[in-house]
């Protein structure tokens, strides 16, 4: 091997190496978009493309700016949490350009029950009707001021909310008590129900009052007969337990 | 090592009379050099194009915060399943009008005193439910908002194989639509179901938390049209965010914590059966 050359192979292979390596940053520098890697795996620049999304809601303070007599109604009655674009739809394109685009104002019967129309699956204590019973054909209008709602004649009897529970207790051997037996209702409670809760039991005394006061079998014309009412020493039966630790009152026959 | 030393030596020793590179000489360079060559020249180039970039990102003028990191709660006792969230969306992102393509949707769970809870969301709940026939079997009911969890270990990132999907530095997990490849992938791995194929786009689709809306200060607009206030967003970071409130006074649980995707959509008030 003489001295000072570069033998021919290790030029070509050089050669291929510096190929090799020019080619990978090249494909990198056109491959690659540009703000790629600046937080993470992932181009940058599409987080702004993301942002440059165009907004369709314009958001209920936006509806209050120039509302604001609607605003002011509707922020007193049961829908002052319901924004506006619940039922009137998207108002972006009316908030920036009020005469050419109007929102929609559904003044039919349809909308309406979507909230409010009776599901066991609603949380208890939701107003809900039965829309095929609660005056068909009726536009709900008619009757109520969707800015601020107000049920003509608030509901005389529990059922009218507690549907699930009154179905229950209407077969049970309950049925016969009154709701206001075990629970006492304040005025307010028919009209803002979560604001002004009923009562409820809090002793074992309580149902004592009718399932502890005698002994559990009476005699009647020499006959031993069981009190129609259970009678139970609640001492001895419930010990540490509470009565609806294991007996639902609503339906206390309920096997456990 | 002390064997290869000692190998360089003899080489060393040979080249003073040679005067030649030898094999292991050159081979030694190359290893040296290449990498070192590779680094320096990527390197200059990257610094060199980032300082360019950062004129050209900073279009809006906003840069992504880290402080932030947005998350929603969900009350499971305050949703009345009207369905007007999935409605919302759908307009909102011009999510395309079928049962099959949602962002988000309410299901319905019933779940019966024996067997299995029977979980139905008919058009993601936009046109209500149907009649549930009430028997005595129903042991309770009730309606879950579902959407993308925005999980802080987000599996459908994962698995991208191009860098399209990914977690933004304030914690929304977002589609880069430019540069998905539609692979499917994502849709695989989201426990949650969260993802579909836009059917026009041609790429992975998903909720984005309304991203083009919260960096503007607005709600999302699932958020804007609850009428119940079941969902609350806001940001973790801040102790003043409304979400704080939920998520200290209510029993909370996200889904599939098994997963340890460690979602950042909360349920408060939800049965065990919800996942």
């Amino acid at each position: 091997m003489k001295t000072g050359k570069v033998p021919q192979q290790v030029v070509v292979l050089g050669v291929i190496f510096v190929i090799i390596i020019v080619g990978f940053v090249a494909m990198r520098w056109f491959f690659v978009p540009a703000t790629f890697g600046k937080y993470g795996h992932y181009r940058a620049a599409a987080l702004d493309e993301v942002r440059q999304q165009e907004v369709v809601f314009a958001g209920a303070k936006a509806c209050a700016d120039c509302h604001d007599d609607i605003y002011k109604n509707k922020s007193r009655g049961f829908h002052r949490n319901v924004s506006c674009e619940v039922c009137h739809g998207p108002a972006a394109a009316h908030a920036e350009d009020p005469s050419s685009h109007r929102p929609e104002a559904p003044r039919q019967r349809g909308l309406c029950p979507l909230c409010h129309n009776y599901s066991p699956s609603r949380p208890t204590g939701f107003p809900q009707i039965i829309t095929v019973q609660h005056n068909p054909g009726k536009a709900c209008m008619s009757c109520h001021n969707p800015h601020n709602p107000v049920t003509p004649q608030p509901p005389k009897e529990c059922s009218a909310c507690h549907r699930s529970i009154a179905n229950q207790k209407m077969v049970s051997h309950h049925a016969s008590l009154e709701c206001t037996t075990c629970h006492e209702a304040g005025k307010d409670h028919i009209n803002n129900p979560r604001f002004s809760r009923v009562s409820k039991p809090t002793t074992n005394e309580f149902c004592g009052k009718c399932h502890a006061s005698g002994d559990a079998v009476k005699t009647v014309k020499g006959m031993k007969v069981m009190q129609a009412v259970p009678q139970i020493d609640i001492e001895a039966h419930a010990g540490r337990y509470l009565c609806w630790d294991c007996h639902y009152p609503h339906y206390p026959e309920a096997k456990p | 090592m002390s064997i290869d030393n000692n190998n360089c030596s003899d080489e060393a020793n040979d080249r003073k009379h040679k005067k030649d590179v030898g094999r292991r000489q050159f081979l030694d360079w190359c290893f040296k050099a290449v990498p070192a060559g590779i680094t320096l020249f990527t390197f200059g180039l990257s610094s060199k194009r980032s300082s360019g970039e950062d004129t050209k990102t900073s279009n809006n003028g906003k840069a992504p915060n880290s402080e932030v990191s947005y998350a929603m709660a969900v009350d499971i006792k305050k949703c009345i399943g009207c369905g007007r969230c999935a409605a919302a969306c759908k307009k909102e992102n011009k999510v395309p009008d079928s049962p099959y393509y949602v962002r988000t949707w309410v299901e319905r769970y019933v779940i019966p005193k024996k067997g299995e809870p029977m979980i139905d969301s008919p058009n993601a709940g936009i046109d209500g439910f149907p009649d549930q026939p009430e028997n005595g079997d129903v042991l309770k009911t009730f309606f879950v908002p579902k959407l993308c969890n925005h999980c802080d270990n987000p599996p459908c990132v994962q698995v991208c194989p191009v860098g399209a999907t990914f977690k933004s530095p304030d914690g929304v997990v977002l589609v880069d639509d430019s540069y998905c490849v539609g692979c499917r992938y994502c849709i695989q791995a989201c426990p949650y179901g969260a993802r579909y194929i836009h059917p026009e786009k041609r790429v992975a689709d998903k909720c984005t938390f309304c991203y083009h809306r919260i960096s503007k200060g607005l709600a999302p607009a699932c958020v804007e049209v609850c009428p119940t206030q079941a969902r609350v967003f806001g940001d973790l970071k801040k102790l003043s965010s409304p979400i704080h409130r939920i998520l200290q006074f209510n029993a909370i649980k996200t889904l599939k914590p098994e997963l340890n995707t460690r979602p950042k959509v909360f349920y408060a008030n939800a049965d065990q059966e919800v996942r």
